[in-house]
């Protein structure tokens, strides 16, 4: 076994790298797609849910009231374009490229919007509206985090999660 | 240089290389017994089962033995269930906590400092309902299918059990296992298609969640209170991407004269994973002033503060107030060498868990191929700059270029390792003592200004939508 397996504390995810959350709050590679919370432009109490499914790129935004949204009818709406772009900040392109799975091609390394074009031009299909349920309620879940209390006793269990400096 | 034999709290590397007497015996087993795991217990091939069988073996003259055998033959017949799933587990823990044992007779000897009562009793045992039954019957699955049979649907269905632990602060430490291991599995999905997997680490983190789901492991006894001087010698912060924690080590100097002991405070909160670098410390501030004084090198006089039996000093700000300016390495270079060491709990009894306070000054420095190296009395201690925090005035380059370093000693893949804590460099021309967690409490740095306002412009969104989303 190499060094990294026989190792407690091998870092396996990377940590999230700082971004400014205000336009897209919420991101996250899971389930087979990355997925996310985009606050709307015009509308502060509304927020869309986007998503964009790994491998066949189909994609699917709707408010959180489950309202279609306008933009995102046969292409990409400026919703998935954001949430691709945060990603790209907030996981590094390498990692969302390849959760992706999108052939971004060049020598010069993954980026947004090589990624969103690699993607677009494949003519994704539009996906199934019904994950906006779970992703929503994931984000609410998130945000709850900060509502709990902290507490004094200590965690040894947070000795196997050392920090890193290391970037995705 | 400093020569080994000057006492005064230098310590003894050469002790670090020498061979630990039935150490690699132990690890075997416990490699077999991973190796399996990842495979998956449910029908494990011939070289697997070997594995849970060297198990059982390695700890056949335990106490443990009867029963770990008879879930051993269980699970390699394919018929293994959940006790027998715990009994392995219990087994895999008791061979780390001997080699956890030896390690720490090794460390003591480079210390020099003497360890307290190395039996701690075990917990209490509060009753265990539902959730932990829940989370059990997770792992059991998990162990089942292996991390090479991981998938996205099986991995999320601890969500429920986590949301549910974390809103009871006495099962903070499950709930906290359980976020940050099912965080890294669904990042792994689907298993099948994994380069490589981290074997170890994913077994400890098993068995530990296994194992607290039982009465009582999670409890550590009080052991009343402590009155007297706290001298913090630095800050150690781990963090997933839904928790973080941050522990002040130090030096408590109790009134009535009796020796100094080593100690720790602990604060912790979950956190979304969006709140990263200062962000972790602006979450734990307000709810320790042990951090600023920390960061700001001062002492706080403690009265009545309550204390484990482990030295984890269960911090409430009403046991403390700020005491004089105290600098950390004259408490590492006079009254460390002078203290008790804490004891560990039973099931902190693990080479991961092993982080003893340390001074080193004197030492050779080298670097090569991003591996930082100090040669203490010409013995090569490696040096762990990744664990420094992103929002620290600690860099790499500073450690390179210390003369002098508090640290934690550490052991993990089979060898000693340090954790800088904090330097005594010169910067410029000038001495300086930078620290780890020397913005804990906060900074003027203008580097480190900007790093605060980005995390607090961060958590001011959250804040925002979470007050006008979260209570529709
Ligand atoms: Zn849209």
């Amino acid at each position: 076994m190499s060094e990294w397996e026989r190792s407690s504390t091998a870092r396996v995810v990377a940590p999230a790298r700082p971004r400014r959350l205000a336009k897209v709050p919420f991101v996250e590679l899971a389930d087979g797609r990355l997925q996310g919370v985009v606050s709307s432009g015009s509308d502060i109490a509304r927020v869309y849910v986007s998503s964009v499914v790994a491998g066949s790129y189909a994609f699917a935004c709707s408010t959180n009231n489950n309202r279609p949204c306008g933009g995102a009818r046969g292409a990409y709406c400026n919703h998935i374009r954001a949430l691709i772009s945060e990603a790209v900040l907030q996981f590094g392109p390498e990692r969302v490229a390849r959760y992706l799975k999108a052939e971004t091609g060049g020598d010069e390394g993954p980026s947004a919007q090589s990624i969103a074009h690699a993607m677009s031009s494949t003519r994704p299909p539009q996906g199934d509206a019904a994950a906006a349920a779970p992703v929503f309620s994931r984000f609410l879940r998130h945000l709850s985090y900060l509502e709990l209390a902290p507490v004094t006793t200590p965690l040894p269990e947070m000795q196997w999660f050392p920090p890193t400096r290391a970037v995705a | 240089m400093v020569s080994a034999d000057q006492g005064g709290g230098v310590m003894r590397a050469d002790v670090l290389a020498e061979r630990v007497e039935g150490l690699d015996e132990a690890l075997a087993a416990v490699d077999g017994f991973d190796s399996a795991l990842a495979c998956g217990l449910l029908r494990p091939p011939a070289a697997t089962a070997a594995g849970v069988t060297g198990l059982a073996q390695a700890v056949a003259g335990s106490p443990l033995a009867g029963r770990v055998a008879e879930a051993a033959d269980k699970t390699v017949a394919g018929a293994g269930g959940e006790d027998h799933f715990v009994a392995l587990a219990a087994a895999r823990t008791a061979l780390l906590g001997s080699v956890h044992d030896a390690l720490i007779d090794q460390v003591a000897e480079v210390t020099g400092r003497t360890a307290r009562e190395r039996e701690v009793p075990q917990g209490g045992g509060l009753p265990v309902g539902n959730l932990h039954a829940a989370a059990r019957s997770w792992l059991v699955d998990l162990a089942r299918t292996g991390w090479r049979g991981i998938g996205h649907e099986a991995v999320a269905g601890v969500a429920p059990v986590v949301q549910a632990m974390l809103a009871e602060p006495r099962l903070r430490r499950p709930a906290t296992l359980l976020d940050g291991f099912a965080v890294e599995l669904a990042a792994s999905c689907p298993g099948a298609t994994l380069e490589r997997v981290p074997v170890r680490r994913w077994a400890d983190l098993w068995s530990r969640a296994l194992l607290l789901t039982l009465p009582g492991t999670a409890e550590v006894p009080d052991a009343g209170v402590v009155t007297g001087r706290l001298l913090p010698l630095g800050v150690d912060l781990q963090e997933h991407a839904g928790a973080v924690q941050a522990q002040v080590h130090a030096v408590l100097e109790p009134v009535g004269g009796a020796a100094p002991r080593v100690v720790r405070a602990s604060v912790s909160a979950p956190k979304p994973d969006s709140v990263v670098g200062a962000g972790l410390w602006q979450l734990l501030r307000p709810h320790m002033s042990l951090l600023a004084a920390a960061g700001e090198g001062r002492a706080m006089e403690l009265t009545d503060m309550p204390v484990t039996v482990e030295g984890d000093l269960i911090w409430d700000d009403a046991c403390a107030r700020p005491g004089a300016s105290a600098d950390a390495f004259v408490t590492a270079r006079v009254v460390l060498p002078t203290a008790l060491d804490a004891a560990t709990a039973p099931l902190d009894r693990h080479p991961a868990r092993i982080a003893v306070p340390v001074f080193l000054e004197g030492y050779g420095v080298s670097e090569g191929d991003g591996v930082l190296t100090f040669f203490v009395g010409g013995h090569p201690l490696a040096v762990d700059v990744d664990r420094v925090p992103v929002a620290s005035p600690l860099t790499a380059q500073a450690v390179a270029a210390s003369g002098a370093c508090i640290g934690l000693l550490r052991w993990d893949a089979g060898s000693y390792r340090l954790q800088p804590l904090a330097v005594e460099a010169t910067v410029r021309k000038k001495p300086v003592a930078l620290h780890a967690g020397g913005w804990a409490g906060g900074t003027a740095d203008k580097v480190g200004a900007k790093g605060e306002k980005a995390a607090t412009d961060a958590v001011t969104v959250l804040r925002e939508r979470a007050g006008r989303l979260l209570r529709k």
